[in-house]
């Protein structure tokens, strides 16, 4: 992603001179953006197994703190990043969607691990939200079951990326009046209601999961259950056989 | 923590006080996931405590009646994902026992040793976060976690993963153990006593720690055995009861190793415990690393369905195999028709059941005790709701 553009009148030259006394000239995009980049904080906020690779990065291996994003908010009002560590239940989604609605702007998602993205493993689960992009607008996805700290870390570097791209003027955090706040979704009796947010997710029309796997198999409903008795008749030990009895001693009878 | 909902007025004694419904969770950083509780308090000493699940309902159970025996096999590392290897431990010892499989010595031996270790990891990462949740913010944490990436170093060497391992097979485990990771675990059992010592320094005489902890959520070993509490919380009470020594699988009866006792059953000896039995781990380890035969780490009946696992059909029956995790006693329970799928495949997890006590636990106690007392229990969301 490309940088904000210098839009300085200051040409190269002056600013070489400039810098060599202790002046620099800069853009006051570049500026806010280094000090939005340099300290993002992250919303303390665990889901499911990637929350403890999540607490490893910021733990002294991987030190997340290298990045400015050590300082991790257990409330949403004071954090800038929300990563999404886990599996997103039906359950927990609204919860996810409130929490995400009850940030400042400017706000970021970053969505860790395969579940969060589209369900993961669990995704033919009856209670697993298949992707937490269908309610909030997600930054980046950071796929992996769980991703390494490493690609935690790229995937920060990345977000820093992204931020150095915005402009003020442009931005749409930075407009008047702007409430960024998403439906949170109820629980209904056959799922989530809405199913998904037309504003930030729309389905496919071609199904990539048939298209690239072919047609899950189908294992057909079981209706018949084992009749476990005769297995435990069978495996049980048998009443003790009478004892073979000795051969007859000769000689005594 | 800090949602009041709703005010009830009551009148006691004639002073006009009014309970107060504290509602803690699912997003809160001591309550270990998504974890939620319903407190009433008075004043500050909790009336009623009722804890709320399934914030992590992830249908393992479901998933796992609709594929193969062998596909459930990593869907078990993600029920409790701080001890994958326990949980291999656990289905493999039960498919084990409904097809009527033998594994290999030396296969034994290496299913203990990741066991053991995992129990390590498990420990070490609670006894940090219950400090977390003293009020220690990070610093206890920071020191377990640098032991546990040691750990989880062995595990990527030889499973490929760090934390979702995947390792053990029906009769065996995957890869072998080459000398040098031997040598390896080896160097971690000897410098581990180094880091206890370090630790307990810290901690078990801390004044902080022993005023926080001791005689705070005591559980009666009465009430322990009759909500049929398992593990550490049970051992900490003054119940002997290990399933490596009243089972006696796979082959925990040839080594030497204590069961240690907690003399009241507070949150202390709960720390204290877990303390104790790392270092009986490690006696295990040390045993059982000096010990290793040589020989196969497959049994020769289930070497054909490694390629083919959705051909493999145990036979119709029932089988229930429990393994001492480090939470608790694990139990899975499969039931087979003679086809691929299993028919019913349940899991008992320890964090679920030991979670029924809470309430018992923390009544007439103050709110900040509430949040060591669920520390101390030591759940994991992936496996209380599954």
């Amino acid at each position: 992603m490309a940088l904000a553009p210098n839009t300085s009148q200051v040409d190269d030259g002056l600013k070489n001179e400039l810098a060599k006394k202790g002046i620099v000239v800069t853009t006051m995009n570049q500026l806010y953006n280094w000090g939005r980049r340099s300290s993002i904080w992250p919303m303390q906020f665990g889901l499911a197994c990637c929350a403890i690779e999540m607490i490893a990065t910021a733990c002294a291996r991987y030190d997340i703190a290298r990045f400015g994003a050590e300082l991790f908010r257990p409330s949403p009002r004071q954090a800038d990043l929300m990563i999404v560590a886990g599996t997103v239940t039906k359950k927990m989604a609204p919860q996810v969607v409130r929490l995400y609605n009850q940030m400042a702007e400017p706000k970021y998602v970053i969505t860790m691990g395969a579940c969060s993205i589209a369900g993961g493993p669990f995704i033919d689960g009856y209670n697993v939200l298949r992707g937490i992009d269908r309610y909030i607008p997600v930054d980046v996805h950071l796929p992996g079951c769980p991703p390494r700290p490493e690609a935690l870390l790229y995937g920060l570097m990345e977000l820093q990326k992204k931020i150095d791209g915005q402009q003020i003027e442009t931005a749409e955090w930075y407009q008047q009046g702007l409430k960024r706040e998403y439906p949170i979704p109820e629980f209904g009796p056959h799922g989530l209601i809405p199913k998904f947010n037309p504003e930030v997710w729309q389905p496919r029309e071609n199904d990539l999961r048939k298209e690239r796997y072919g047609q899950p198999i189908m294992i057909g409903k079981k209706s018949k259950a084992p009749n476990l008795d005769v297995v435990a008749v069978a495996a049980a030990p048998r009443p003790a056989a009478p004892a073979p009895t000795p051969p007859p001693t000769p000689g005594i009878a | 923590m800090n949602k009041i909902f709703e005010a009830k007025d009551i009148n006691l004694a004639g002073i006009n006080s009014s309970l107060l419904e504290v509602n803690i969770g699912p997003q809160h950083p001591s309550t270990h996931g998504v974890f939620r509780m319903n407190a009433v308090l008075d004043g500050e000493v909790i009336v009623s405590l009722k804890p709320v699940m399934g914030y992590l309902h992830r249908n393992h159970e479901q998933i796992a009646e609709n594929m193969s025996y062998a596909a459930s096999m990593p869907y078990t590392d993600r029920l409790d994902y701080f001890n994958s290897m326990s949980n291999n431990l656990g289905y493999a010892l039960s498919v084990e026992k409904l097809a009527g499989l033998e594994v290999p010595e030396r296969a034994e031996y290496i299913r203990v040793i990741m066991a053991e270790l995992t129990r390590l990891i498990n420990h070490i990462a609670v006894i940090g976060f219950l400090l977390n949740d003293l009020g220690a913010f990070f610093t206890p944490v920071l020191y377990a976690f640098r032991e546990r990436e040691k750990i989880l170093d062995i595990f990527e060497e030889i499973s490929g993963s760090r934390m979702m391992c995947n390792y053990l097979r029906f009769g065996g485990v995957k890869r072998d153990l080459s000398p040098a990771i031997l040598e390896r675990i080896r160097g971690v059992v000897t410098a581990f006593p180094r880091f206890l010592e370090e630790f307990e320094t810290l901690l078990t005489k801390n004044e902080i720690l022993c005023m926080r902890c001791q005689n705070v959520g005591v559980l009666s070993p009465e009430l322990a055995v009759n909500a049929s509490i398992t593990g550490p919380l049970l051992r900490a009470s003054g119940v002997n009861y290990d399933i490596r020594k009243v089972d006696g699988y796979s082959v925990y009866p040839r080594f030497q190793f204590k069961v240690p006792l907690g003399p009241k059953g507070d949150v202390y000896d709960r720390y204290y415990v877990r303390i104790l039995e790392m270092r009986e781990s490690l006696k295990i380890l040390d045993q059982a690393l000096s010990t290793i035969p040589a020989g196969e780490i497959m049994s020769k009946k289930m070497i054909p369905f490694l390629k083919s696992p959705r051909n493999f059909k145990p036979p119709v029956g029932e089988a229930y195999a429990r393994v001492e995790a480090p939470k608790g006693e694990l139990g899975f329970y499969v039931v087979s028709d003679g086809t691929p799928q299993p028919w019913r495949y349940h899991v008992r997890a320890p964090s679920f059941i030991n979670l029924t006590i809470l309430e018992d636990m923390c009544l007439g106690q103050k709110v900040a005790d509430a949040i060591i007392i669920l520390g101390s229990v030591d759940i994991v969301l992936g496996e209380v709701d599954r």
